[in-house]
């Protein structure tokens, strides 16, 4: 619980943390919320040198609606994300997650930018970022870059993010008819396994959905096998059948003291079910 | 408020009166040990080991020696020279046990060196930097195995890592020949049962997980000769004893302060090696010393509780008349032998009898090393073991022959004209009466209607089940005849100039609101105002003497005690007033009492006020003849028995279909603690026992792995219950005083941890009778609960 020696830089602007990134190197780390890095720091896993922090700056605050489109500033907590009226109305499926991770006091530190960065296996943002489809804005030393969240997430704790490249936001597609569900690991409050489904519904019938797991394996992904089978199904009806399989077609299932390979692909299931019901029922 | 006035002064004792405690502990405004800071202090690190079982072959301390800050690199071999074996509590044979592991480690967590630096990073860093090379050895996890001839042993001397074998059975243990004896008649009556369930349970080990973790500041001045040791410990006199042991000092040379004390649970009982290596390395360096336990070393090193696994069998006729037990019993005590962890596991076997009529009883205990951290008490401590096995046992017959489980209790209930009663096992239940606490129980539940609620859900597709348990327990401990240290209590009660009052306890309070209930018992005692009374405790150098807080003893034997100081006081304060009262020719014996006056009973008229008679006693001109000046009195209490309270606690759970998450709906506790002082802080006592015994039903569970490595040293992973896990508890009450103690209170602080368990894991099993389920292992792993619903059987 005692970290190693570290030195610690307050970024005045994303400009200056970029500098003060690529002067530090791989020695270097941001810190926002530090709800993932200062644990890691305190158990020695990670001991970088150097820590910036962006959690202030005004530059990646924000939550932002512009014609159908939905931004939110990295350093956006996850509090603030779900006390927003703009959330709850146009993509309620996101101020819903938000409320639920972890407990108050890591919703009043933690950020959706370092949720997404450091991409824990159970992470819950990770996955409702998949099923909206969102693209997660990256700026560097040759400045913006835009990725797709699916593309995003790579492995475990492995993200499709260079050395010297900051989490700037996410935007996504307003989605009122989307819902996230998850089992919760009982002493850390992470998904044992949780899903975001994001449907099209016309009337009772679904024309298409996005629907991505956390949790169950090494990292959010989609389950393109349920989005095929909700492809015209009628719901909630059809649910149970569409999301019966999710947990079969994974490649690779977390297996630990909280639950077996077995029993996340059978949650995976259950939870698919769950979160497409939930989104089906909304108008 | 002016005494003089004399406003009339409610009484106290039996009122909900908020803690004085409380706002300086929610403020910040409260002195815990890592706030202590004295001048010149340097700081302490630990080098663990990382191996579950190994033999030292060497260790490199040149570069943590070499890093600036750090004062001193030691080995535990080093070490050795200054400190001996620690000492235990218990007569039973163990191994030595150094603070510092000298050639051998047997658990992670295990200390092998120590770093004495300027500050706690240095300190850490330097820990870091030491290099050791483990010859390793398997790891010893399981304690079925670790019994067999073929597994590694822990220690020399101690075949098939065999700790303790006890047995007891028939008719008990002939007391003369210290020889079990015949006990054919346990085999008649299982032999001539018409019904006999059989069941292995496990009651897992759990992490105490006190909120505020260890911690110790050790100042030797050699000027002085003399050691001042702070410690987060719930026994500071059993510090003080040990340490000056250790140290080659008499204990006028030692002071131990507990100064605020964040949760104990049983854990800061233990006088660990941290203890005694802060106070060596003080006077090694010359310099006040700190060590404060972080939390991962909290998960590994701190004592952890349970760990007893149970093959129990229990005969029945037909009518539900329990007609014997018998009980196989193998406690994984992990790696060594602390201060009491050998007699936890007795205190099992012993409270097994329950609150049954048992004809028989046989009861054999193992007690086996591995390679995990020492197992020591915790909260309930192994009376919640026992009573887990026995009330699982009791409803298991009940299912069999299709009875209530409330039923089978009370036709099996000790009565209440046959108290005390002596069990099988030797002890004897002070006072009890059963069934009115049962009715009592039944009905604030709605007992019938419980069953039509889950009857009815039930027929909707859902997984509901109830649950009862009905315990007995032991407190007050006490007498010195079963606690190796003295099972006494010592008080002092000051009169002051003034009028006011200090007393000093020796039951050192950490969470139990004593400066509460002592100001209460001392406020109706010489009826003045609550604010009038300072209660300290904690500090041998201010509490003369004392032995702690441990066994919920802190009310049945240390407010003995004070009640008995301060009959004394009040004896004083009256020869006093009596001496002021010449003119009336008063007595003593004629003298009361009454809100803030000393006065002849029934004459209000003739009286003096609490202060003129304390102000008095300091400035006795004329001294009355025979007296000595002031009023300042002590007392011992030496308890003749236990206290023995019990309850009945229902509950109501669900189990998600899909998930097998249990949700636990209701909970309904009603205790019999005897006469209640503080009912708000009884109640809480029993909140804050509920949550601990529905965590280890539902939540908690220390891991290893096959290697011996913790996989739960996190609250990543060790799951404790949170608010929003519990319902609102439904608590009620009666009331059978002991006779044991003058205040007929026997104590409370770990009733709701034994109740609460077996009759949770009840309700759990109730829930899935319908798939078959006969038996459920705690905790109430939701995946375990999923492969039940889907199929049957046990786990």
């Amino acid at each position: 619980m005692i970290p190693t020696a570290f030195e610690y830089r307050r970024a005045g602007s994303v400009a200056e943390a970029l500098s003060l990134l690529q002067e530090g190197g791989p020695e270097a780390k941001l810190l926002a919320g530090g709800h993932s890095l200062i644990p890691m720091m305190k158990q020695r896993l990670a001991e970088p040198g150097l820590l910036i922090d962006i959690g202030g700056l005004d530059e990646l605050r924000g939550i932002q609606e512009d014609g159908g489109e939905i931004a939110i500033g990295a350093a956006m907590t996850h509090a603030e994300i779900a006390a927003s009226d703009l959330l709850r109305a146009q993509a309620p499926i996101v101020a819903e997650t938000a409320a639920n991770i972890g407990d108050a006091q890591v919703r009043n530190r933690g950020t959706i930018g370092g949720s997404l960065a450091h991409a824990d296996p159970g992470a819950d943002l990770p996955a409702v970022m998949v099923a909206l489809d969102a693209t997660i804005a990256l700026l560097g030393p040759n400045g913006e870059r835009k990725v797709q969240a699916e593309d995003f997430f790579q492995d475990i704790l492995t993200v499709d993010l260079a050395e010297d490249e900051i989490v700037t936001g996410v935007c996504f597609q307003a989605c009122r008819s989307a819902a996230y569900a998850k089992l919760e690991q009982r002493a850390s409050k992470f998904a044992l396994v949780g899903v975001a489904a994001a449907l099209s519904l016309d009337g009772g019938t679904c024309s298409s959905a996005r629907v991505a797991v956390t949790g169950a394996s090494s990292h959010a992904q989609r389950l393109s096998g349920v989005e095929g089978a909700l492809a015209g199904a009628s719901l909630p009806d059809g649910a149970a059948s569409a999301a019966s399989g999710a947990g079969d077609a994974l490649d690779f299932v977390n297996e630990d003291l909280h639950g077996s390979e077995e029993y996340r692909r059978a949650m995976t299931a259950v939870f698919a079910r769950r979160a497409i019901e939930a989104a089906a029922g909304r108008s | 408020m002016t005494i003089a006035d004399g406003p009339a002064l409610p009484k106290l004792i039996g009122e909900r009166v908020k803690r004085r405690e409380d706002p300086r502990l929610i403020q910040g405004q409260a002195t815990y040990v890592d706030d202590i800071k004295l001048p010149g202090m340097l700081h302490l690190a630990f080098k663990r080991s990382d191996i579950a079982h190994g033999v030292i072959r060497s260790i490199d301390t040149s570069a943590a020696a070499a890093m600036e800050g750090v004062e001193l690199v030691i080995t535990g071999a080093e070490l050795a020279e200054h400190l001996g074996p620690m000492p235990i509590g218990t007569p039973f044979p163990a191994p030595d046990h150094f603070s510092v592991a000298t050639d051998k480690v047997r658990y992670v967590g295990e200390p092998v060196a120590v770093v004495v630096a300027e500050d706690r990073y240095i300190a850490r860093d330097a820990a870091d930097a030491i290099e050791v090379e483990y010859d390793e050895l398997p790891a010893v996890v399981d304690p079925e195995a670790a019994m067999e001839a073929d597994s590694a042993t822990l220690h020399e001397g101690f075949e098939r890592n065999i700790a303790v074998e006890s047995y007891w059975g028939g008719t008990g243990v002939n007391p003369e020949t210290a020889q079990p004896e015949d006990d054919s008649a346990v085999d008649a009556a299982f032999a001539e049962a018409d019904v006999v369930v059989s069941q292995r349970m496990l009651n897992q080990r759990l992490a105490p997980n006190a909120m505020e973790p260890r911690g110790v500041v050790a100042q030797y001045e050699p000027g002085r000769e003399y050691l001042t040791v702070w410690s987060a410990t719930q026994n500071p006199h059993i510090l003080r004893t040990l340490v000056a042991a250790m140290m080659g000092l008499g204990e006028h040379q030692v002071r131990a302060v507990a100064p605020e004390v964040g949760g104990g649970f049983g854990c800061k009982i233990n006088i660990y090696g941290e203890e005694y290596v802060a106070a060596a390395l003080s006077r090694l360096v010359k310099a006040p010393v700190k060590w404060i336990e972080d939390r991962t070393e909290a998960f590994l090193t701190t004592t952890h509780g349970r760990d007893l696994l149970g093959y129990i069998d229990l005969a029945a006729k037909s009518d539900g008349t329990i007609t014997g037990l018998k009980a196989r019993i193998i406690a994984d005590i992990g790696a060594y032998e602390v201060l009491l962890t050998a007699m936890i596991p007795t205190l099992t076997g012993l409270m097994m009898n329950g609150v049954y009529r048992l004809p028989v009883v046989r009861h054999e205990l193992t007690e086996v090393f591995t390679n995990k951290t020492p197992t020591d008490a915790y909260r309930g401590a192994g009376r919640p073991e026992g009573l887990y096995f026995l009330e699982r046992a009791v409803d298991m017959v009940a299912r069999e022959l299709d009875m209530d489980p409330a039923e089978i209790r009370r036709k099996n209930f000790v009565p209440a004209d046959e108290f005390p009663f002596a069990t099988q096992s030797g002890l004897v239940y002070d006072s009890g009466n059963y069934e009115p606490c049962l009715d009592k129980a039944l009905e604030v539940a709605d007992w019938q209607g419980l069953l039509a609620e889950r009857d009815a859900a039930r027929a909707e597709g859902r997984i509901v089940g109830v649950g009862l348990s009905f315990y007995v327990e032991v407190c007050g401990l006490g007498p010195s005849a079963v606690v190796p240290t003295g099972g006494w209590e010592h008080s002092g009660v000051t009169v002051e100039r003034g009028g006011k009052v200090t007393a000093t306890t020796g039951a050192s309070p950490h969470g139990q609101g004593n400066e509460t209930t002592f100001a209460q018992m001392l406020a109706d005692h010489f009826s003045i105002p609550l604010e009038d009374i300072t209660i300290l405790h904690g500090d041998t150098g201010v509490v003369k003497q004392g032995i702690g807080t441990f066994g919920s003893r802190s009310q049945a034997v240390g407010g003995a005690a004070l009640i008995s100081a301060a009959g004394k006081a009040g004896d004083k304060m009256k020869q006093f007033a009596a001496a002021l009262m010449t003119d009336q020719e008063v007595s003593p014996e004629d003298l009361v009492f009454e809100d803030g006056r000393i006065q002849v009973e029934g004459a209000p008229e003739v009286s003096k006020t609490f202060a003129e008679v304390a102000d008095y006693a300091y400035v006795p001109v004329p001294l009355p003849p025979g007296m000595e000046p002031g009023v300042s009195e002590e007392a011992f209490f030496e308890p003749e028995n236990n206290t023995y309270p019990f309850g009945c606690h229902i509950s109501m759970v669900e189990v998600d279909r899909d998930t097998g998450e249990t949700k636990l709906l209701k909970l309904i506790a009603v205790d019999d603690c005897g006469n209640v002082i503080n009912p708000l802080i009884v109640d809480g006592q029993v909140h804050g026992g509920l949550a601990q015994g529905i965590g280890q039903a539902m939540f908690e569970e220390v891991v290893y792995d096959e290697d011996g490595q913790p996989v739960t040293a996190s609250f990543m992973d060790y799951v404790m219950p949170r608010a929003a896990d519990l319902p609102v508890f439904e608590l009620d009450r009666t009331v059978t005083p002991t006779p044991i103690n003058p205040l007929g209170a026997k104590g409370v602080g770990e009733a709701g941890t034994i109740g609460s368990t077996p009759c949770v894991v009840n309700a759990a099993v109730d829930a899935l009778a319908p798939f078959g389920v006969t038996h459920i292992e705690m905790p109430l792993r939701p995946e375990r609960m999923w492969r039940l619903i889907n199929e049957g059987g046990q786990s």
